[in-house]
């Protein structure tokens, strides 16, 4: 037996190391290939599986970090200016609206907008530019459409995209991009933006109606050739040529031409996967997007691993060779003028948990990461002066460090609508919500639950979009004092003077001599979130105010934003454009949630401030244009519809050997500028994660040693036995 | 045992209607279709019109249970229970209301599942009876003590500590094999190494407990004490004689759960990155997605009627005295 024993321990050890070692000439623990160690990857992850990539349908993070590399729309943010700044993408240039009256007639640049009937952006795309390889493309020896006309055994081996075994590509045209815009009204693609756009594109609202009725005489998986639908506002002038037609003067169309929405696609793409069979086996075009962009996905399982690969036709982009002051110095224009994408592949591997994600980051295994609140610690330190730096052991690894601000907001919200804290309590109301907006010291929240990653918000505008005010000039009067050089919340007694003001001296009704309760309505509830909630309760109870808060679920609390049920609560916006028009408009009466459905969940309303909005939001930026800004600011700050919350700074690390990553914080096509040094890569992985095998060999031992006692009293025991 | 096998499963279907119905109504009480499609449709700028019509291609435009606008039987077939629910019983999964096929779903996640799960129960079932017999043969001994005392703290450690363990010992502080990650093949090795090694251990103290009862239990009968008399060592008489005739509890406790192997586990599978069906139901939950939880809970109502059939059939495998009839 101890023989068999002895066998046994030395097999399992040998056939352990023999797994281990079998993988390859590369660490143990490495998850990749061990053919891919020195290729030209870029390793990322993603948390939460996109649920559309069908660019009509996209608009959330998680589903532009792929698409937006796949797909060419007019126009792109500059990779490295700041302010962001729009060029030329699919475009050959940024278009300039042309404004006409109701007569037809050409009306200047500077026309007042109330005279503009229509203006139209003439886009010219530039030549040569290709699909990627895809079977819709395909063509047999007659040039005809090789997969148009799939019968049930033709898919018999077909099980993903990449079976089909020829593909085609063809050259992108100005009819592509106004495909696109049709599909918007595309009643089976539900595409978020339809109800903005068909307020603006000419005829869209209309179309959409058509098509709906054209739709509804066709089987339900049915194809609908939207080429045979004509939409008046958008045209094509020739091959390059594409205009759009806008009712009136709408500026900040010009920055929707930079969101996916407007790139182009191609109807053979439609037309292959609208076939019988596809869709059962996950081929759709909301799963496998057919584009002009630098990459294009080869590999889509978002259960495990999606995969970007250079498009082979993509071409004709250089690395930029301007940027903003100081990129120069950090090496971020040392690729002036390179071609671009710089990787060849990127891998997205699905990892849902921070702590694996976490540490394979710090085994060399991802290339970029954030910095979770569990990990804050041990990665970022606060200098003597204030400032953030990496730690020492960070350092060590040859690890970066770039921080940015989000151009995000996340606040508390009063309902307006509400007796107590809304617009029907008059001044009252409008001192309680500004002695709450005092009492809630948000640059404590930011130090404890953000771990400083943050600043106050002085108003609906952050960091980084025109409008925004740094310094004194900045500063919410009503809130903060300037003291020696910075801005510093009013004091706890000034926030009860003003509750004393509203008529609720020590919290209670002066009339009713009842105390005051406000009710938070919040999705928030778990363990997690408890520590936010008696943090905040504290805050209220600082002017004797009770806080209360009304835990519901997601469903329960947007029925109560919709309905203007709730009297406070928290939301965000993250700005789908940086013009200070998509943050203002939040508080824009005509965008009242209860009253219009808009975004506007405060349902604050303001004549002048509208009014204001009216006529800031068509204007080109400028002195006026921030005078007018200013304007509705203060009128805001006073009025306090929000407490102003903090707007979120961006951590983010990188490895030494990823070279060229600057946060952008409005371009999400970024990928293409990146490039990694993969040999490097490949000396730190193996010089980080060397095996230690001695731990199997002190198991192996610690089984056999425990064994012996075993063994001698299973011997004694059956000698005894014997007696 | 043919006509037994038949009537347990005619005995399912009431069970699978009335999984059915309570699946639906607690879906319903937190979600209403409005709410579905405002979840799948996105927050931002929804309008009314793109509810509308993401409820009418989904069927979620009808009635929850009963159509008082429509005739005769389609007072019931027109309805959303009925036209979400009746094709389950074909095993026609139909799409997730984002549009992909389940079935093809299911298939594909299956397979990583079965690949932590399988070896889990094989290995871990062959361990726990062996460390069980072990103890159960050093009884009242230093060894039975600590045997005990280690699996009652075993048990009481969160599995999530037994990942997390590993994962630092094993892959970050030891460099052994990969934190997480999945690969299909002989290549694939190497990530099951770990979750199956965790999985194994953190089920150590529990199920060693629950054998080494049974085990007690068995040695004290009779036919032990004339199998010691006999002179058969003590080895033979726990393997040949108390281990056969333990079966009935192993059995009832280990061939229940084969068929759910197939369902995964959700947090191994998540820490491991393991693509497995584990985290399917839970995500679906989170996304609102009826079509996805409805068929998941379906399948593992099947699955799990399935594992007491097979326990049923097994028991007649194990002891020539149970018949099924």
């Amino acid at each position: 037996m101890t023989e068999t024993l002895r066998f046994a321990t030395r097999f399992g050890v040998g056939a352990a190391i023999a797994v281990l070692v079998g993988c390859g000439g590369q660490s143990w623990n490495n998850p990749y290939p061990a053919r891919d160690a020195l290729a030209n990857i870029l390793y990322t992850s993603f948390s939460e599986r996109p649920k559309h990539l069908d660019p009509v349908q996209a608009y959330s993070e998680n589903e532009y970090v792929f698409i937006n590399q796949i797909y060419q729309p007019p126009l792109q943010y500059h990779y490295l200016k700041r302010p962001f700044t729009l060029i030329p993408f699919g475009a050959e240039e940024v278009p300039q609206p042309r404004l006409y009256d109701a007569g037809g007639k050409e009306l200047g640049a500077g026309a007042d907008p109330r005279s503009v009937d229509y203006s139209v952006y003439e886009i010219r795309i530039k030549p040569g530019i290709l699909y990627q390889p895809h079977p819709a493309f395909a063509k047999d020896g007659a040039g005809k459409p090789l997969y148009f006309n799939l019968a049930k055994r033709d898919l018999e081996n077909i099980h993903t995209l990449a079976d089909f075994r020829t593909t085609g590509t063809r050259e992108l045209v100005a009819a592509d991009y106004a495909y696109q815009i049709r599909r918007l009204a595309h009643p089976r693609l539900h595409s978020p933006i339809l109800g903005l756009m068909s307020q603006h594109v000419v005829g869209l609202k209309e179309y959409a109606e058509n098509l709906r009725q054209a739709a509804s005489s066709i089987p339900k998986d049915g194809y609908l050739d939207l080429k045979q639908f004509p939409l008046k506002g958008v045209e094509v002038v020739d091959k390059y040529t594409y205009r759009i037609r806008i009712r009136g003067v709408y500026s900040q169309f010009i920055f929707w031409l930079a969101m996916p929405f407007f790139s182009p696609i191609p109807w053979e793409a439609d037309r292959f996967y609208s076939q019988p069979g596809l869709a059962e086996k996950n081929i759709t075009f909301d799963w496998y997007p057919v584009g002009t962009g630098p990459y294009m996905l080869t590999e889509n399982n978002p259960n495990q691993v999606m995969q970007l690969e250079r498009n082979p036709n993509f071409g004709g982009e250089t690395y930029p060779a301007e940027g903003a002051p100081g990129d120069a110095e950090k090496g971020l224009l040392a690729d002036a003028g390179k071609p671009l994408p710089f990787i060849e592949k990127v891998v997205f591997t699905l990892e849902k948990e921070g702590i694996p994600y976490w540490n394979k980051f710090l085994q060399g295994y991802y290339d970029a990461s954030g910095i979770s609140n569990d990990n804050f610690d041990q990665t970022v330190q606060m200098t003597s002066t204030g400032d953030v730096a990496l730690t020492d052991a960070m350092r060590d690894q040859g690890i970066r460090l770039e921080t940015s601000v989000a151009t995000s907001i996340f606040y508390m919200g009063f309902n307006m609508l509400d007796p107590v804290v809304g617009a029907p309590g008059g001044e009252r109301a409008r001192k309680l919500r500004l002695a709450i907006s005092v009492a809630i010291d948000q640059e404590e929240f930011i130090s404890i639950f953000a771990n400083g990653r943050g600043l106050p918000g002085m108003g609906p505008i952050p960091p980084g979009i025109f409008g925004y005010q740094a310094g004194e000039a900045g500063i919410n009067p009503h809130v903060y004092d300037w003291v020696d050089g910075s801005a510093r919340r009013k004091s706890a007694e000034i926030a009860r003077r003003l509750l004393a003001e509203a008529g609720y001296p020590n919290g209670r009704d002066e009339k009713t001599g009842q105390p005051l309760l406000i009710n938070l309505d919040t999705t928030a509830g778990g363990v997690g979130s408890k520590s936010r909630l008696d943090w905040l309760q504290k805050q209220f109870a600082k002017i004797d105010v009770q806080l209360v808060v009304r835990s519901t679920d997601y469903n329960r609390f947007q029925d109560k934003i919709r309905k203007g049920n709730a009297q406070v609560f928290y939301l965000g916006w993250n700005a789908d454009y940086p013009d200070p028009e998509n943050l203002l408009f939040l508080l824009y009466g005509p965008q009242g949630k209860v009253q219009f459905g808009g975004e506007n969940a405060a349902n604050y309303s303001n004549e002048e401030y509208d009014r204001l909005f009216d006529r800031m939001k068509d204007m080109p930026d400028g002195p006026l244009r921030q005078s007018i800004i200013d304007r509705m600011v203060q009128i805001l700050q006073r009025d306090a519809p929000w407490v102003w919350g903090f707007n979120p700074k961006d951590f983010s690390l990188h490895h030494a050997w990823v070279f060229n990553r600057k946060p952008n914080q409005v371009a999400n096509n970024t990928l293409k500028y990146q490039r990694v040094d993969p040999v490097l890569r490949e000396r730190k992985r193996i010089e980080w994660n060397r095996p230690v095998v001695w731990p199997i060999a002190a198991l192996a031992t610690g089984l056999g040693v425990l064994l012996v006692p075993g063994i001698i009293a299973y011997r004694r025991r059956e000698r005894m036995a014997a007696k | 045992m043919i006509a037994y096998i038949i009537r347990r499963l005619l005995y399912a279907l009431p069970i699978l209607i009335g999984v059915n119905v309570i699946t639906f109504a607690l879906f319903f009480v937190v979600n209403s279709p409005d709410d579905m499609a405002r979840m799948h449709l996105g927050v931002k700028r929804v309008t009314p019109e793109a509810i509308q019509g993401w409820k009418a291609e989904r069927g979620y435009d009808q009635p929850l249970l009963w159509n008082s606008g429509a005739a005769g039987a389609d007072k019931v077939r027109k309805t959303i229970f009925f036209e979400k629910s009746v094709k389950l019983f074909a095993f026609d999964f139909g799409r997730a209301d984002d549009g992909r096929d389940i079935a093809y779903e299911i298939i594909n996640r299956m397979g990583p599942s079965l690949a932590i799960a399988l070896p889990v129960f094989l290995v871990g079932l062959a361990a726990y009876v062996t460390f069980a017999l072990l103890m159960a043969f050093f009884r009242a001994t230093y060894i039975d003590f600590t045997g005990v005392i280690l699996c009652v703290a075993m048990m009481s450690i969160s599995g999530l500590f037994y990942i997390i363990g590993g994962q630092y010992l094993v892959s970050k502080l030891w460099n052994l094999v990969p934190i997480s990650g999945y690969a299909q093949g002989a290549t694939g090795v190497k990530f099951l190494v770990l979750p199956v090694l965790v999985g194994v251990v953190a089920g150590v103290g529990a199920s060693t407990r629950w054998y080494r009862t049974i085990f007690l239990e068995e040695m004290g009968k009779d036919y032990v004490r004339t199998a010691r008399a006999k002179g058969m060592s003590e080895i033979r008489v726990l393997f040949r004689h108390v281990l056969q005739n333990a079966m009935i509890p192993i059995l009832t406790g280990a061939v229940v759960v084969i068929p759910l192997l197939f369902m995964g586990s959700l947090i191994t599978e998540s820490f491991f990155g393991i693509p497995g069906l584990g985290s399917y139901t839970i995500d679906a939950i989170n996304a609102q997605d009826f079509a996805v939880v409805r068929s998941m809970v379906f399948l593992g109502s099947v699955l799990y009627i399935l594992g007491l059939i097979l326990t049923d059939i097994s028991y007649t495998l194990v002891d020539p005295r149970i018949r099924l009839e």
